[in-house]
């Protein structure tokens, strides 16, 4: 019998994924930024003016003169619909990044664990990312309506295929390590081994992935509003705004630009966050940076 | 005369927080034009960093000279400035590495690979270069130099690759050659090749060689003097016939002592119940495609062997001989082509997953690579309880079930609550081992189970699984390249090459009476061979080196 006692060091557990990401700077400033930017979509319309109050009295005005951000060609209160337009923008990014994290791990899954569903996943993935997400809001809105909800979809669906190929790689070579196959030997169910051992692999990656698909489905959601095939006009969201402020830029450019710097700035804290989540939790880069 | 590399003193610290000050401490050794000097150790032992330290590549963040000096040709390089080590480097000095895959570029051709030290170093014309090229191609024996000048690596077999690394790195006439663990990731045969082309090409230009390993065969082969390193300092160095006849420091002694003799020792027949058995076992790779255009690799060729209650089998072969693909096939994890696969009467073949699940657990395996074979992010219990938890023990019982395990194996049972990152590779095959028997299983697979251990480790997992063996009356289906190894814990052996098992028998006359020429092959390229085994045999335990 072989006796050796293990000289066990008392290193701490591993630290939570949280914890490594709150060390990053970039997280904690952009992450910062955003939680602020989220606390005003929140509560900032309970203190500010209706954002549909219509003031034929004063049309036009510039910033400080009526209102933080001045008036619109209704002389409705731009800075009230940016601060109320941020909820719309938020909520559309943040849907989009959950739903299509959702579908796409799944799919992801699926695809690469299972050889025979590969091919089929794949091609279909192939076709959905062939359709540009424009073209396919302003057919949704011409079958059923501009809801939000056809908005949502309508950025989804283009997503789905970039998150399902990131999760398909990372479980195509999880799979073959010996640990799932030590899994597969000991006759732990299929569902258990993804569950357990697969998906826990994804979830850096996909964390990542999901500031990405957040920011660009903000953007996407305002150009959709801009081009007039996005959510309902009489919504303020901050598309909608500029869509509106088109017509008269040349003399009252703070329409435009009041939103525009709004959702400027609030893509680039979700891509700082994401830039240092990927700094921080891909090993790869982790490892030359610390 | 002035040694071509002299180091003095030589201290590398590593940063803060590292389990150690310093990553090498106050060494000291020199290397002799026409000279081979050995570096050994295991891992963690300083070798590489020294090696990489010379070169001047060792990673400026994490290592820092601190005291000491290398001296090339009496010059100290520590100072030197990164143009002139850069100079120095391929006219001076060559280093060769471990894996010839990653040293060489994969999208360019290895002739002008060769080429471009010429390109770098001198100011030949182009006609010239390439004859120099040419010239160094033939001097490393490879065939057609013409026509693989414009071959790409991976057209290269392992071997031929790591030829074209050593003609790149000869191709300036360096004075010092250094070879870190060159001849690890070849096969036995091809290393012998290697190793007897290093020690050619050292003899007939008189430089002075570096030659760091971990493996005493090697060391026997090739070296001139042994510098043995443990925990970055030296504890021992000298002339070979010394550090191996007659080693003074026990760390060296320990290492020899380690080391499994070739001869394997007298091994009663085994008579228990067979537990396991293949008949025509076939896997092919690939398909000939409807018009048969496609490729077929038979993996595994019309396999038959049967392992009894209580007896070891190895399945001994190079790397693509099919060894590992008969584990897989047996265990399920892939799809034998056609044969049967009995364990104890079941035939687990061709039988459905939803059937096999519960056959799994009389079969059992261990892999190669302590690192990946637990999952980083579940803690040692829950690996281990997670198989009989499948089978319906309550999860108390199968957590008390692994603590017997765990001492057993010979950690501490309190460990089940760590996770694997807090274990070193030898304590975490003890874990896999554990994990295996928390299964009951009647057949264990230990593939490649210790080749990725240091030699004293592997000596304790050996012993290990010897013992698990003999409690648990497991049949043992032990998989390895290492004929040491096989000679030591292996009842009965069969030979694979190229997926066809060439030669089977009782370990013993299969050493000691090769039928097949590829067995003799094999037992004569094994590293060490001429130097410690020819000794009638006697030599066990005594200098047998790995």
């Amino acid at each position: 019998m072989v006796q050796n006692a293990p000289t066990l060091p008392q290193t701490p557990e591993q630290p939570s994924i949280w914890r490594i990401a709150l060390r990053n700077r970039s997280v904690f400033w952009g992450g910062l930024m955003l939680v602020i930017i989220a606390l005003v979509a929140l509560t900032g319309g309970l203190f500010t003016a209706d954002p549909m109050d219509i003031n034929p009295m004063s049309r036009l005005k510039p910033p400080g003169e009526h209102g933080l951000f001045g008036t619109d060609q209704l002389g409705r209160d731009v800075f009230s619909r940016v601060i109320n337009g941020a909820r719309i923008s938020l909520t559309v990014g943040t849907a989009v990044a959950v739903i299509s994290i959702a579908i796409g791990l799944f799919l992801g899954l699926v695809a690469g664990y299972f050889r025979y569903m590969d091919a089929l996943i794949m091609r279909v993935m192939d076709g959905l990312m062939s359709i540009p997400a424009i073209l396919l809001a302003i057919a949704l809105i011409s079958l059923s309506g501009a809801t939000l909800l056809t908005v949502v979809a309508a950025i989804v669906i283009p997503e789905i295929p970039r998150v399902v190929r990131l999760v398909r790689s990372v479980v195509l070579t999880v799979r073959e390590e010996p640990y799932v196959e030590a899994a597969i030997a000991a006759g732990t169910k299929t569902w258990l081994i993804m569950g357990r051992h697969v998906l826990p692999n994804t979830i850096a990656p996909l964390i990542v992935q999901a500031t990405y698909v957040c920011g660009s489905a903000m953007l996407t959601e305002a150009i959709l509003g801009f081009l007039g095939a996005g959510i309902p006009p009489e919504i303020p969201s901050w598309g909608n705004i500029m869509s509106e402020g088109r017509t008269f830029f040349q003399l009252t450019p703070w329409i435009i630009f009041f939103p525009g710097a709004a959702l400027a700035v609030t893509v680039l804290a979700v891509n700082i966050v994401g830039d240092g989540l990927r700094d921080s939790l891909d090993p790869r880069i982790a490892r030359t940076m610390r | 005369m002035t040694p071509i590399l002299d180091i003095e003193n030589l201290s590398v610290s590593l940063p803060k927080g590292a389990d150690r000050p310093f990553a090498i401490q106050d060494i000291t050794f020199s290397v002799n034009a026409g000279e081979i000097v050995c570096v050994v150790g295991e891992s963690g032992s300083g070798k590489s960093v020294t090696s990489f330290t010379v070169m001047g590549l060792h990673d400026k963040r994490a290592l820092t000279p601190v005291a000491g000096e290398i001296r090339l040709e009496g010059k100290n390089i520590l100072g030197a400035s990164a143009a002139e080590i850069r100079r120095l480097r391929g006219e001076k000095m060559a280093m060769i590495f471990q894996e010839p895959m990653t040293a060489l570029n994969p999208v360019a051709p290895v002739g002008q690979q060769i080429g471009e030290m010429l390109e770098i170093h001198t100011n030949f014309g182009a006609a010239k270069r390439k004859a120099k090229v040419l010239q160094a191609m033939r001097d490393v024996h490879l065939p057609d130099p013409e026509k693989m000048y414009h071959s790409f690596p991976h057209q290269l077999s392992g071997g031929q690759r790591q030829r074209i690394v050593i003609a790149m790195s000869l191709v300036l006439e360096p004075v010092l050659l250094i070879a870190d663990e060159p001849t690890t990731a070849l096969d036995v045969t091809t290393q012998a090749q290697i190793l007897a082309l290093i020690k050619e090409l050292q003899t007939r230009r008189g430089m002075g060689v570096l030659f760091i390993t971990h493996d005493f065969g090697v060391v026997a082969d090739i070296a001139d003097r042994v510098v043995v390193m443990q925990n970055g300092q030296i504890v021992e160095q000298g002339p070979v016939a010394q550090v191996l006849g007659n080693p003074t420091h026990p760390y060296t002694k320990m290492l020899i002592n380690a080391v499994p003799s070739m001869t394997p020792p007298s091994r009663a027949p085994v008579a228990g119940p067979v537990a396991l058995s293949a008949a025509n076992l076939n896997k092919q790779y690939g398909s000939l495609g409807l018009l048969g255009g496609g490729r077929v690799v038979n993996a595994a060729n019309d396999v038959n062997f049967q392992v009894r209650r209580g007896e070891t089998l190895g399945i001994v072969g190079e790397s693509g001989s099919g060894k590992s693909t008969v584990a897989r096939c047996v265990m399920r994890l892939i799809d034998p082509t056609s044969g049967e696969v009995l364990i104890g009467d079941t035939n687990i073949a061709t039988i459905a997953e939803s059937q096999l699940r519960q056959h799994r657990r009389d079969i059992q395996i261990v892999f190669q690579d302590p690192y990946r074979s637990l999952n980083p992010r579940r803690t040692v219990g829950q690996s281990i309880t997670e198989g009989p938890v499948n089978f319906g023990v309550s999860p108390a019982e199968a957590l008390e079930r692994a603590r017997r395990l765990m001492s057993i194996v010979g950690l501490a049972p309190e460990a089940l609550d760590r996770f694997p990152h807090q274990f070193s590779g030898g304590q975490r095959q003890r874990i896999c081992i554990a994990r295996a028997l928390a299964m009951e299983p009647m057949v264990l697979i230990a593939d490649e189970a210790v080749s990725a251990l240091d030699v004293s480790v592997q000596a304790q997992v050996l012993d290990l699984l010897e013992d698990v063996k003999e409690k648990f009356d497991l049949a043992m289906l032990f998989i390895t390249h290492d004929l040491r190894v096989a000679a030591q814990i292996c009842d009965r052996i069969m030979v694979m090459q190229k997926g066809i098992v060439v030669e089977s028998g009782p370990t013993a006359q299969v050493f000691a009476n090769p039928q097949h020429p590829y067995t003799r092959a094999l037992l004569s390229a094994a590293p060490g061979h001429s130097t410690f085994d020819s000794k009638g045999g006697a030599s066990a335990g005594q200098a047998a080196p790995l």
